[in-house]
């Protein structure tokens, strides 16, 4: 540890040590781990890179009981592509649970924005694509605009807001569509082709996916609005007491969130070709099974989109696996539970494991 | 030292704050001169908090002039007034447990690099001068959580001081402390006295804010009483400012031949909570529990009543052991008890009134496993009408009553198991006066018919007015008895106050 006691502050009179001996009794010492030793550290204890450890274990099985799981173009583009759409909406997901709330209506806001980008391309031919995903990711922005301001100032929980939200936008796509569908015919073949476009032998909506997530983990890591999110879900009542900007931050993560699914949306369309009503119907729900298997606290306050994202990649990629392996269909569903359920069972269980230690060390003798 | 500034870097002069149609605080007043440590003193309920929250821009004042560094301030949030520059440690420290020591104590205002991204090492650079200043030893980059409230404060602090805060409130900041962590957080006071801000100090203990402060402004009652120099004043002076007044005919406690033993307590202890209580309850005699908020009365009666577990010690009922931890069998020995907050704990505001006072004796009323709602009414309706609650019907939902009646309607319900004795707490908060007679007049008669009553107040008058006998606790521990005749409100607010002294005082601490 080196304490700077240069600088503008060096002239400040240091408070004198008070008269008992054991002045550092109940104190914490700084850490003695030099920086690399520490990212080391961390990076062995982090969930992220667990969970990445069973992805790989995952499909290192599949790909032992099939080759073409890992080793054929079709395999390896899947294994990218599928989790994509998912990835997305996880991250959202995070970033509203970390701000200890929730958001039931991504699926239908998907299912909105999926149909409306067919819609947009039938109804105004030759709209440019740009346009057309701008105002996908715009019209999700604004549904979950609705769920902040109905969250922040309706006083309402959000799982209550978000719940009847769901509802009432999947209803709005119910009328909207009726049993009409979008199909790859009503849609420009350059905007089907992003769908299965790949850069260097990596799918395009990956790498879009892979964008979001870069761009998420920055904020949430690296800028005040981010680390004002985690400490909104952390403690509430400490933010309004701290002065935080409570209602403006989680009105905007909802506002990411519903873009990201508005994003979702566009995605959809892309890469299925086909838009029914029931596009997305439950994906909220994997959205948030993700989060959580990730190491999102459902509780907020803690997690990352890392871990969100890892965590949505996993679930895609059980899915695809269980079926090569034999496991019969009601298995599959199972094991989604299982993993869930373990996945909150391990954080509680690291909780109580890390809270003991940190009373330890206040409590041990010097 | 330098001379002081003629200015004062707080002034509050009439400040008023109301709460619906309670008047929290009708005169605040208080002058902070910086370089100063300026003590707020009043009893439970004078309106110390209430006055910190306005200053603290959580509540806005409904009149008053508040100026802070001679300019005059209108706070509409929190955030403002951390931003002029007032930094305010709550009792109970609010810290982000999952985040690092170093956000808490910079969050949103962290220091940021290009691209207005957060620079984490400049970050905890100036968290480690900031600690090292203050003479800790902690590690800024552990989480906040499974710290001790003494090194919580010191995060609070660490925060003030990165605000380059003028004036620090702080709000009993020692109640949770040991002696060494009293003594750390005094000599970081003092270095900010010295720096030439201003320090506002709220507590109860009188040995410290002699030790520590300057000057002291007593409040009561919602209202400025004095300031003082607290040189020339002594403990005993300021408790005659604090308690000064009358104790009104308001609280009438008809005199009743006391009877046998109902209750006995021996040695109650929990570990942390309270120690070696022991004490008595008579029939037809009314013990009034007397102390500070926090000094654990509340806790000691949920212990009594099973509620909460203890570890050593016993209770008894008309000399029989009464098991711990089982309300149950605290209800079959013949307690009751009307808990503190009804609304929460005494009643089920959304059901009936009838359903409410059958609630306690709801098993001797089912027929096949069924009650109805005429069964209730039939075992509700007499108690309704001994304690004169006012309410249309029977069927009527108890949360469109007053603060009263509710309370009237949580003593029936345990009144309807015919209970020995009576455990009630905080008989008459949030009540309003006219009421609160009929509550003191119905708990004498009780009394009178040979109920054993044991009454927690934190209002003095109500204390010296109803009790026969008052015990006094003050921080877990009974510090004084007195009989009806001995009791009087200096000699209550003394003992409320003294253990801490005493046991410094001895040696012990």
């Amino acid at each position: 540890m080196t304490v700077s006691r240069s600088g503008p502050g060096g002239e400040e009179p240091r408070v004198p040590a008070p008269a008992s001996g054991s002045r550092t009794a109940s104190l914490v010492a700084p850490s003695r781990m030099r920086s690399a030793q520490r990212l080391v550290h961390s990076l062995l204890a982090s969930r992220e890179v667990a969970i990445v450890a069973v992805i790989l274990a995952v499909v290192v099985t599949a790909t032992a009981m099939n080759q073409t799981f890992l080793f054929s173009a079709q395999g390896w583009r899947d294994l990218l592509l599928t989790p994509s759409l998912l990835m997305v909406l996880a991250v959202g997901s995070a970033i509203v649970i970390i701000t200890r709330n929730v958001d039931l209506s991504v699926g239908s806001v998907l299912a909105i924005t999926a149909y409306m980008t067919g819609r947009l391309f039938i109804d105004l031919p030759g709209i440019p694509i740009a346009a057309v995903v701008v105002i996908g990711v715009a019209a999700g922005a604004g549904l979950g605009l609705i769920n902040g301001l109905l969250v922040a100032f309706g006083k309402v929980p959000a799982l209550v807001v978000t719940l009847g939200t769901m509802y009432i936008y999947r209803g709005i796509v119910l009328t909207w569509a009726g049993s009409d569908r979008i199909n790859a015919s009503d849609m420009p073949g350059e905007f089907l082709r992003l769908g299965t476009l790949q850069i260097g032998s990596i799918p395009l909506l990956t790498l879009v996916a892979v964008a979001v997530l870069l761009g998420a983990a920055y904020y949430l890591s690296s800028c005040r609005g981010g680390r004002q999110m985690y400490a909104i879900g952390s403690n509430p009542e400490a933010a309004v007491l701290y002065g935080l900007p409570v209602t403006r931050r989680v009105i905007s993560a909802f506002i990411a969130s519903g873009a990201l699914a508005g994003l979702a949306g566009v995605m959809y369309a892309a890469r299925y070709g086909t838009v029914s009503a029931g596009a997305g119907t439950a994906w909220e729900l994997q959205a948030i099974g993700a989060a959580v298997i990730g190491g999102v606290a459902i509780f907020g306050g803690s997690g990352t989109v890392w871990g969100a994202a890892f965590g949505a990649v996993l679930l895609m990629t059980i899915n695809r696996t269980l079926p090569i392996m034999g496991v019969p269909d009601f298995w599959q569903r199972a094991v989604v539970g299982a993993l869930i359920i373990a996945a909150i069972v391990l954080d509680r269980w690291l909780a109580a494991r890390q809270r003991r230690r940190l009373e330890q060390v206040r409590e041990a003798p010097e | 030292m330098e001379p002081r500034p003629a200015e004062p870097v707080l002034e509050l002069d009439g400040v008023r704050k109301s709460f619906g149609s309670v008047t929290a605080l009708s005169d605040g007043r208080l002058r902070v001169m910086p370089g100063s440590i300026h003590a707020l003193v009043g009893e439970n309920g004078a309106g110390k908090s209430t006055l910190i929250k306005v200053v603290s821009g959580l509540h806005p004042r409904d009149a008053g002039t508040f100026r802070f560094r001679g300019q005059d301030v209108h706070f509409t949030s929190t955030a403002e007034a951390k931003d002029a520059g007032i930094a305010v440690i709550y009792q109970e420290p609010t810290l982000f447990g999952d985040l690092s020591v170093t956000e808490n104590i910079f969050m949103g205002r962290q220091p940021l690099r290009w691209g207005r991204r957060i620079d984490t090492q400049a970050m905890i650079t100036e968290a480690e001068r900031i600690f090292a200043r203050l003479g800790v030893d902690l590690d800024p980059r552990r989480p906040a959580q499974g710290l001790s409230i003494a090194d919580q404060q010191i995060i609070e602090i660490a925060k003030a001081i990165s605000l380059d805060a003028h004036l620090l409130i702080m709000d009993e900041p020692t109640a949770a402390l040991s002696g060494v962590e009293v003594q750390r957080l005094f000599a970081v006071a003092r270095s900010l006295r010295q720096e030439g801000r201003g320090v506002v100090f709220i507590s109860h203990r009188f040995d410290e804010v002699f030790e520590l402060c300057d000057t002291i402004t007593v409040m009561r009652d919602g209202a400025y009483v004095d300031t003082v120099d607290a040189s020339r004043t002594s403990r005993e002076e300021l408790i005659t400012m604090m308690v000064g007044r009358e104790v009104s005919e308001l609280y009438p406690k008809t005199p009743v031949e006391v009877g046998e033993e109902v209750l006995q307590v021996q040695q109650l202890t929990r570990a942390g909570i309270f120690s070696d209580i022991s004490f008595t309850v008579r029939a037809g005699e009314i013990v009034g529990l007397a102390g500070l908020v926090g000094a654990g009365r509340s806790e000691i009666v949920r212990a009594v009543f099973g509620v909460d577990p203890y570890d050593e010690g016993a209770v008894t009922m008309h000399g029989r052991r009464v098991q711990p931890g089982r309300p149950q069998a605290a209800i079959r020995a013949g307690m009751a008890l009307v808990p503190e907050d009804r609304r929460q704990q005494g009643l089920v505001v959304e059901a009936s009134v009838g359903r409410n006072i059958a609630a306690a004796i709801r098993g001797q009323l089912t027929r096949f496993g069924l009650i109805t709602a005429a069964a209730e009414h039939r075992a509700a309706a007499p108690w309704a009408q001994k304690l004169q609650v006012k309410t249309g019907a029977l069927s009527m939902e108890a949360l469109t009553m007053s603060g009263g009646n509710q309370q009237k309607v949580a003593i029936a319900k345990w009144l309807a198991t015919d209970p020995s004795l009576l455990i009630i707490d905080e008989p008459t908060r949030g009540i309003d006066v006219g009421t609160k007679a009929e509550v003191h007049r119905l708990l004498s008669e009780l009394a009178g018919q040979g109920m054993a009553i044991l009454m927690i107040s934190s209002e003095l008058p109500e204390i010296l007015g109803m009790a026969d006998r008052v015990l006094v606790v003050s921080e877990g521990r009974i510090t004084g008895e007195f009989s009806r005749a001995e009791a009087s409100a200096e000699a209550v607010m003394d003992a409320a106050t003294s253990r801490h002294e005493q046991l410094r005082r001895e040696g012990a601490l």
